[in-house]
């Protein structure tokens, strides 16, 4: 059976200055994560246009991930503010689109945690596997 | 472009085994090989080395590659030297991209197949990307020369000298009155046993008298402003209420002060002294400027004092109560952060109790007890005025312990051994060390350590359970019984001392969040300052212009210090000799003819970076503000705000390509 499950494709949209920087913390210790979740590197958790998370589940995506620098950490003062915004926004969206919402998820992961950073992608990894994969027209 | 004009090169890195022993590298090339407008694909045993660059260029000259995809390690440590290959290839070095397959592939994927996949994926999305690059110019901005340290113990004297011998103008910003750190609070140095006070009191002296440094004491960074060689910085100057230019240094308003004895606990004794409400920290502080603390004085509390100090100064007239905080304002063109470290606070292992017996100290308390600027003179003595005739230290209070810093602190092996001996000269007292494993790796350390064997010292190997003042025996009366397993006899021991010095962890600064906020830098988990890359980078920081030094990056000894504040001074040296810079192209900017005039980017922007052109009506995005968030770019409806490198075309066929597979 664990041959056959469902492997879903998962992208995260990650800042360069926290996330990025977690993520090749969490390869330096040699933390093993699954294979589902890929990294797309923006300057900023704000670069994310809304359009990048819509198109990114018309291509094929069962989840996506935004993820930033902490709240008050921005490296450009309050990109993340702005993204915190969007993404709530994104989510209802998502759900009156028929999607169901967790399969958007914001996390903030500051360059010291990249054990934060892989609990992030298992835990997410886990979750979109349960929910299987995007129902044709967002599941109506 | 398009993919039928595009002639990409794709060079998949084994990095030895990092890479090719989890990866089917292989594969990979040949997975390549079909990705439309893919040219060429290789693999190669370190793309980084020379043979990997010239691979690069001799592909780009012979086969006219215009686009260049290097999949390896983290764009963080090599995207500049293969932009660099690029170049000298005679490709712009912006049509070039990087697929991180290490970091985020080979080193934490641990199924051949998965991670190959998966390194297919991310390569895909990187060729697919890198066909819309276009050729960008680097910006060159000038860079102001000055420099600023923050922070004047060891590290920060040690940079700020050497910035100076380059002739550079350098502001050092020290918190406290006194220049001199930690090190200034030790009695002597490991393990050459030279007195701290006489390396170190003639630099301090050198930081005041150059005339290429201005030295801002008892004063605060509160905000840094502007980029990479070009920082605006405020300085608080809290007052001392007394005038720096004024004062002599005389002591005689301290003499006069109307409390005839100290009595009030110096903050440079760490509390085993006794200072006046006016005072100067130690002899040999600099600036040698009295400071008046508005806690104690009674002027400040009741405004009823009769000023005796004021009187004494007499015509120098340096004493002002008026005082104000200052804001100070400064241009530098890089920062040298050296906060330091603060030691453990032993109170919070209560099964030590430190701070409920008398007699147990810890081991930068003991430093004061044996200096001999000291309280006592350099006189190791018990609260009580007697010697003590046994000492027992303890290794590893708040570190290698879960519960408190895993880490080790690297220096107390080296400081127990050079308390012990120092004990041991002083009082002939019997020392005890107890230690978990004794650590001293360095030059002449272990040397030291066997000297330390030799002359009588007793080594215990275990960690220490409990520290009681409870007697079991007769002989445990009046003592401080230190009870741990000795894991070399394999029996608990009970061992009855006068004194017990706590060889305490070397903690980050409590305010580092705001430190790190304030020059967006990170902080490794423990909360120490993180290099830009732990070997090749180890005093820069991920933000351009900003390095540190010492202990605030992390728990190091005085050569260390001293090696890093010499090489963050060369850093900031080098970064500021050109004249200019070049910073990174990925800025937002305004296709006009997209632009609707609609004006929602312009609250966005945390730079004011956009305005509005009146007449043709359209955002304008200033490039010297700019720093290329993106946020703008996110927010705009009509596609007119567009980001360098970060092109919605790029990121629309990055995210096609990562879902390939």
């Amino acid at each position: 059976m664990t041959s056959e499950r469902f492997e879903p494709k998962i992208i995260a949209f990650v800042c360069n200055w926290c996330t990025y920087i977690a993520a090749d913390a969490a390869g330096t210790a040699r933390a093993r994560y699954s294979p589902n979740v890929r990294l797309i590197r923006l300057m900023c958790s704000g670069r994310v246009d809304p359009q990048f998370v819509m198109s990114a589940f018309e291509k094929g995506a069962d989840g996506v991930m935004i993820c930033g620098c902490h709240p008050r950490d921005c490296h450009y003062n309050e990109g993340n503010y702005k993204t915190l915004r969007r993404y709530l926004l994104l989510k209802k969206m998502l759900s009156q689109l028929g999607f169901e919402d967790e399969r958007l998820r914001l996390e903030w992961i500051s360059a010291s945690e990249p054990e934060k950073f892989r609990r992030a992608v298992e835990e997410m990894t886990e979750h979109v596997r349960k929910l299987g994969p995007v129902k044709e027209n967002g599941g109506k | 472009m398009t993919e039928q004009e595009a002639k990409i090169g794709v060079y998949i890195c084994d990095c030895g085994t990092n890479i090719a022993g989890v990866v089917d590298v292989p594969a990979v090339v040949n997975f390549a090989k079909g990705l439309n407008g893919v040219a060429v694909a290789r693999e190669y045993k370190y793309m980084c080395s020379s043979p990997g660059q010239d691979l690069i260029k001799k592909d780009i000259k012979e086969l006219g590659l215009n686009r260049v995809v290097v999949a390896s390690c983290s764009p963080h440590l090599h995207e500049a030297t293969f932009r660099t290959a690029v170049e000298e290839g005679g490709d712009n070095p912006y049509l070039f991209h990087m697929v991180n397959i290490r970091e985020q592939v080979s080193w934490v994927t641990k199924d051949r197949k998965e991670a190959t996949d998966k390194a297919k994926a991310l390569l895909a999305a990187g060729v697919a990307r890198v066909v819309h690059h276009s050729p960008l110019e680097r910006r060159e901005v000038p860079v102001r020369n000055e420099i600023l340290v923050i922070g004047g113990g060891i590290a920060g004297i040690q940079a700020a000298l050497v910035a100076s011998d380059a002739g550079r103008q350098v502001y050092i910003v020290e918190r406290d009155p006194s220049i001199g750190g930690h090190m200034a609070k030790f009695d002597k140095t490991f393990p050459t046993l030279d007195c701290a006070a006489c390396i170190l009191t003639p630099k301090m002296t050198s930081v005041k008298n150059r005339k290429n440094i201005k030295l801002l004491s008892y004063s605060e960074v509160t905000k840094v402003d502007g980029y990479v060689g070009n920082f605006k910085v405020t300085v608080k100057r809290k007052p001392r209420y007394v005038d720096e230019e004024k004062c002599v240094g005389c002591y005689e308003c301290i003499e006069m002060c109307v409390y005839k004895e100290a009595r009030f606990p110096s903050e440079f004794d760490v509390g085993m002294g006794k200072r006046k409400p006016i005072y100067i920290p130690f002899p040999q502080a600099i600036p040698q400027v009295a400071v008046i603390d508005p806690e104690t004085c009674i002027e400040f509390k009741t405004g009823n004092c009769k000023k005796s100090c004021a009187a004494a100064c007499g015509d120098r007239n340096a004493i002002d109560f008026n005082q104000k905080e200052q804001l100070l304002e400064i241009d530098v063109g890089a920062i040298i952060v050296s906060t330091g470290f603060k030691v453990f606070d032993a109170s919070r292992m209560s099964n030590y109790h430190y701070g409920q017996h008398p007699n147990i100290y810890n081991a930068l308390e003991v430093e004061r007890l044996l200096s001999s600027s000291g309280p006592t003179g350099g006189e190791l003595l018990l609260r009580n005025g007697e010697k003590p005739k046994t000492v027992g230290i303890v290794h590893c209070v708040g570190s290698r312990d879960e519960n408190y810093n895993t880490y080790c602190s690297k220096v107390c092996c080296m400081y127990s051994l050079k308390m012990a001996h120092l004990v041991k000269e002083r009082t002939g007292a019997d020392v005890y060390n107890f230690y978990i494993d004794i650590r001293t790796p360095g030059k002449g350390y272990e040397e030291f350590y066997q000297r330390l064997l030799g002359e009588g010292v007793t080594f215990v190997r275990g960690k220490v359970a409990n520290i009681s003042s409870i007697p079991q025996t007769h002989e445990e009366e009046g003592k401080l019984v230190i009870e741990c397993e000795d894991t070399l006899l394999g029996i608990d021991r009970r061992v009855p001392v006068d004194m017990v010095i706590l060889s305490v962890a070397l903690e980050p600064q409590p305010d580092r969040e705001e430190v790190r906020r304030m020059l967006n830098m990170s902080c490794s988990s423990e909360g120490f300052f993180m290099e830009k890359h732990p070997k090749l980078a180890p005093v820069s920081t991920i933000n351009d212009g900003i390095y540190i030094a010492g202990a605030c990056q992390g728990p190091k000894d005085i050569p260390e210090t001293v090696a890093q504040g010499e090489a963050a001074a060369a850093e900031a040296i080098a970064l500021t000799s050109k004249g200019v810079i070049t910073l990174e192209p990925n800025l937002a900017y305004i296709e006009e003819e997209l632009c609707s005039g609609c004006q929602i980017c312009i609250p966005l922007c945390p730079y004011t970076a956009i305005s509005r052109d009146a007449e043709k009506k359209v955002a304008v995005i200033n490039d010297v503000l700019c720093k290329g968030c993106g946020v703008c770019v996110a927010a705009c409806p009509s596609g007119a705000a567009r980001q360098k490198l970060f092109e919605w075309e790029q990121i629309m066929d990055e995210i096609s390509g990562v879902l390939t597979i």
